[in-house]
């Protein structure tokens, strides 16, 4: 879980930073944090300033600015003079960073959690979806694109129910 | 970097991010317009990830010509006229026909997959971290594109008409997408990319079976209809006035 690889030894500033950034929702799915998603890569604390390394989940996702933005209000607010945000491409970002507990959320929000790929995003990994609601895996794919740009639309064959899924990259 | 190879790079980033932005706009002109819902959404969202595609490869200009990369995107995007653009004609064709756009799109995204298969073994590392993050967004845009192919293909004689139609329309264009790009020899002697050329056994490779299975013939013979990314259609001059008239407008607003 390269995602989750430091959060700072207890009770340092740097855990304190983390802990923050655990409150910075994606303004899309405001169940999860940008920790839970894995976008922090790294947090580097001297003196008075703090600089945080993120990476972009979907290249053209319009909530990627909201939560640098956030970032930057929430981390000036613990008395940092500086917050500087910066934008890393590699690794690529992938959902198998999403922590354990954001999938749950996910999955508890309705939204069916994506699947460890191990880097091998292929047709298979479209198929039987569980349903969020109802739990079954007779489920279709009505849209490989939803109302953002990580989710895409099924509905359960057996409850009925439509439901969007969080899209494995 | 060196100074030449470094204009030749920033020659080169220049077409990826314009042909990107381009298609993005008109793929965003099926917003409200497209046949059934389902396409509206997800040709917004197509747009969308070409519009950030173009700006990964905007900014990463902006790294190689000592830019701001948080301002001359929008410098880019917002105040060049259309001789300076360098995009393929392909993507600033209207957006036509369903058949048309589908065609497009999935000869560009087949395209595309090709390309970033070779980008992401660059010996310019910035340029293969960028193509390895826009490949893992890709495999959904053709996935989707290629079952409308079939779907269209084999769906009724009318949408095979259609589709043939678009075919025939659309592959003139797009044989300038293997067109050798301008100054792209240091950067092949360099490693950095490959040759356009070598890209087009592997396109039609891709492209060609598909066409096939659904009943639709590639046609032969055909040469680009433009012979440089300097030339340009009245199209995109329509295309940027529309897309640039609210910053030409208001330049002191512009915050995108």
């Amino acid at each position: 879980m390269v995602g989750e690889s430091s959060s700072g030894a207890p009770g340092s500033v740097e855990q304190r930073v983390w802990q923050a950034l655990e409150t910075v929702m994606d303004p899309e799915i405001p169940v999860i944090s940008v920790v839970d998603l894995g976008l922090i890569r790294k947090v580097v604390v001297e003196d008075d300033r703090v600089a945080v390394t993120m990476t972009p989940t979907f290249a053209g996702c319009p909530a990627l600015h909201v939560m640098e933005r956030e970032i930057k209000a929430r981390l000036s607010g613990l008395g940092f003079a500086t917050v500087t945000v910066e934008t890393t491409l590699s690794p690529a970002w992938s959902t198998d960073w999403l922590s354990d507990s954001a999938r749950e959320k996910l999955h508890a929000y309705g939204i069916a959690p994506p699947p460890q790929h191990g880097g091998a995003v292929n047709l298979i990994l479209m198929e039987a979806v569980p349903c969020p609601q109802c739990g079954s895996d007779q489920t279709t794919e009505r849209n490989a694109f939803g109302p953002t740009a990580c989710k895409a639309i099924y509905t359960c064959d057996n409850c009925l129910e439509p439901f969007e899924r969080f899209k494995p990259v | 970097m060196k100074t030449e190879l470094g204009s030749a790079l920033g020659a080169y980033l220049l077409a990826l991010a314009d042909d990107e932005l381009i298609l993005a706009h008109r793929n965003s002109e099926w917003c409200g317009h497209a046949p059934i819902l389902e396409e509206d959404i997800a040709f917004a969202n197509l747009a969308l990830d070409e519009m950030g595609h173009a700006l990964i490869w905007y900014r990463l200009l902006a790294d190689v010509c000592g830019e701001d990369p948080d301002r001359y995107p929008d410098q880019l995007v917002y105040t060049r006229t259309a001789p300076e653009f360098r995009n393929v004609q392909l993507v600033e064709q209207p957006k036509g026909d369903w058949a048309y756009t589908l065609v497009r799109q999935f000869v560009f995204d087949a395209f595309e997959a090709v390309r970033l298969e070779r980008l992401v073994e660059s010996s310019y590392p910035p340029l293969a971290q960028a193509a390895a993050k826009i490949q893992g967004e890709e495999f959904y845009h053709l996935r989707h594109t290629r079952a409308w192919v079939h779907r269209l293909g084999l769906g009724t004689k009318e949408s095979n008409r259609r589709m043939q139609a678009a075919v025939e329309a659309v592959w003139p264009d797009a044989r300038q997408l293997i067109a050798p790009m301008e100054a792209e020899a240091p950067l092949v002697a360099e490693g950095i990319v490959p040759p356009s050329g070598d890209l087009e056994a592997a396109w039609l490779e891709r492209v060609r079976p598909e066409f096939e299975a659904a009943e639709l013939a590639l046609p032969e013979d055909v040469h680009p209809r433009a012979d440089s990314r300097r030339d340009h259609t009245e199209s995109l001059r329509d295309l940027l006035a529309e897309l640039q008239h609210v910053a030409r407008a208001f330049p002191e607003m512009m915050a995108w």
